[in-house]
């Protein structure tokens, strides 16, 4: 648990400030790639990854909420 | 110096009918290198091919250690050392600038390097020359294949020449004939994969530059925006281009040479003279055959499986599969083996062509987004990579071809003095044919080929202890592939034999 959600929100906006869409989707692909080097365990990642596909609506997040582990 | 494109003469059919023991149809790098090893094993073979010439154009390129281990077993090393372009070191390039390089680091104290360079067209004229020079390979130009029966007890083959049609019956025939494999159609095999929706445009350019020794490979460079680009340097001052030109790109218009000289030209930059070699437009697809052998008839290297280029994977794969099975065919002619011991070179190639065709796969995926996610995501580790170390591992121009570890690890090599003088360890192991036991102490006496360390060969450098790590009254066999595939007790006669009789399949 980060202990200011708020202020990390609130970088996180910082960052994007200015970016074009495809600028956006680079940074945050950067940020995906560091977070994932600084976590360093596959199984934990690749958890990570099936809880982000599976939250949300749509037909695809609601196949795989049924198999996806809740946090 | 550069070379002369030979031109092997046909010649006529003997008899309507004939009858050869192992027929290799194909005669590229793999079909000479599997008709060499055959031969050098004491098995005369017949080469029929449709050509009269080897490789137009450097194509392979890119020989790995083990395939010059394979080159050195079978007699030509020194050749690819002496004539072949060494090199280490790779740089990765991003738009205008230098992202990072990498050194293959290779490991001190083995004969061959990671990699050498050399046009195929070399390879092939020099296993030409060998293959014929052991008496036991009848090399048959312009003699096409043209139909196939695949029968339990024999194979026949229709075969067509300039100067008529004969008949071809074979006990084994070897599948060489390449990615558009015609014994392959003719027998209605499947060979299903992944078509990848790109072009890339080939060149092997002569000219006088003083560019390192390197491989250097460009993502989205300003020469040739939004693409990806290949420089390897070649013997006989001939560099090899690769440009990646995209799905759309129009093959016959950019065949052109005014259109190539254009791009090479973009990318040398102004003043640089040189001179168009060769050229060709590819696509390529990653896929393989369900099974390698079918009966009597057995399909390796580019017949039988197909990779990207990215890593060099293609080439040592095929000689790698002629390395696996020649030694195993060989052992049924004589009757040393059974003839299911040729299901082991499916069980133990099939999964190392799955192995390539996964990292050429996945290379390629990076090399050549396919979606807006997988664009941002290579662009991010590039740009990552530029700065920050982790991300390095991340960046795929193509994982370079290393041996396949499923069936055990090939010997590794060592410096040795035999007699005295300076030698290598594996031009001992499976230069005769045959098993090899390599003991420290005391061996059994079994009829295998023994080298004992401290009385046949001199372990002065330590390497083979550090690298097979044996105690004292141990041994390990290796195969006549230069494969590990036993470690047991020297003095033990019984399980040193049983050992190689379960590796024969007896």
């Amino acid at each position: 648990m980060i202990s200011d959600p708020d202020a990390f929100y609130a970088a996180l906006m910082d960052a994007h400030r200015g970016l074009s869409p495809e600028e956006s989707r680079r940074l945050d692909a950067k940020l995906v790639l560091i977070l994932a080097d600084r976590i360093g365990d596959l199984p934990t990642l690749l958890e990570a990854i099936a809880m982000a596909r599976a939250a949300g609506s749509g037909p695809v997040a609601d196949r795989l909420a049924k198999e996806a582990p809740r946090a | 110096m550069s070379f002369r494109q030979p031109r092997f003469p046909a010649m006529p059919p003997r008899a309507a009918e004939e009858a050869a023991r192992v027929v290799v149809v194909g005669a590229g790098l793999v079909g000479l290198t599997a008709a060499l090893d055959l031969a050098r094993r004491g098995v005369p073979v017949v080469v029929v091919d449709d050509d009269d010439t080897v490789s137009v154009g450097s194509r392979a390129i890119c020989f790995a250690k083990r395939t010059l281990e394979i080159y050195g077993r079978l007699g030509l090393g020194a050749r690819f050392l002496e004539k072949g372009v060494t090199w280490k070191v790779g740089r990765v390039f991003h738009r205008d600038r230098e992202t990072y390089s990498f050194d293959l680091l290779p490991e001190e104290g083995h004969e061959y390097p990671a990699f050498v360079n050399l046009q195929q067209y070399y390879a092939e004229a020099w296993l030409v020359e060998a293959c014929t020079e052991t008496g036991l390979v009848d090399l048959r130009w312009r003699h096409a294949v043209t139909g196939i029966e695949n029968g339990a007890q024999a194979v026949r083959l229709a075969v067509e020449t300039p100067f008529g049609a004969y008949a071809l019956h074979a006990d084994w025939v070897l599948a060489c004939d390449g990615a558009r494999s015609f014994l392959r159609r003719a027998l209605g095999l499947r060979f299903e994969g992944q078509v990848f929706q790109d072009r890339f445009l080939i060149a092997d350019v002569r000219m006088q530059a003083d560019f390192p020794a390197e491989r250097w490979f460009w993502f989205d460079p300003p020469f040739h925006p939004g693409q990806s680009v290949l420089l390897h340097k070649q013997p006989d001052d001939l560099w090899r281009i690769d440009f990646q030109l995209g799905w759309d790109a129009d093959p016959e218009a950019e065949k052109d040479p005014a259109r190539v000289s254009a791009r090479i030209a973009a990318m040398l930059g102004p003043g640089r003279p040189f001179e168009l070699e060769w050229v060709s437009i590819y696509t390529f697809r990653c896929r393989r055959m369900e099974r390698f052998r079918h009966g009597r008839t057995i399909f390796l290297g580019d017949a039988a499986h197909q990779v990207s280029p990215f890593g060099a994977r293609g080439g040592n794969g095929g000689v790698q599969d002629a390395d696996n099975l020649c030694w195993k065919l060989a052992a049924v002619l004589s009757g040393e083996a059974p003839e299911s011991l040729l299901d082991s070179y499916d069980a133990e190639r099939i999964p190392a062509a799955d192995e390539n065709i996964l990292h050429s796969t996945r290379a390629t995926d990076f090399i050549t987004p396919k979606n807006e996610a997988a664009r941002a995501y290579r662009d991010a580790v590039l740009e990552l990579a530029a700065r920050y170390a982790f991300a390095r591992p991340f960046v795929n121009s193509g994982r370079l071809s290393r041996p396949y570890l499923g069936y055990g690890e090939p010997a590794p090599d060592a410096p040795i003095l035999r007699q005295g003088r300076p030698d290598w360890l594996l031009r001992h192991i499976g230069a005769d044919g045959g098993f090899t036991l390599l003991a420290r102490g005391e061996a059994a006496e079994t009829g295998i080929r023994t080298l004992i360390i401290g009385r046949d060969i001199e372990d002065h450098s330590g390497l083979i202890a550090e690298r097979y790590r044996l105690a004292e009254g141990e041994a390990v066999l290796i195969r006549p592939d230069q494969h590990i595939c036993a470690r047991l007790p020297a003095r033990e006669r019984d399980a040193i034999l049983s050992a190689r009789a379960r590796v024969l399949g007896r």
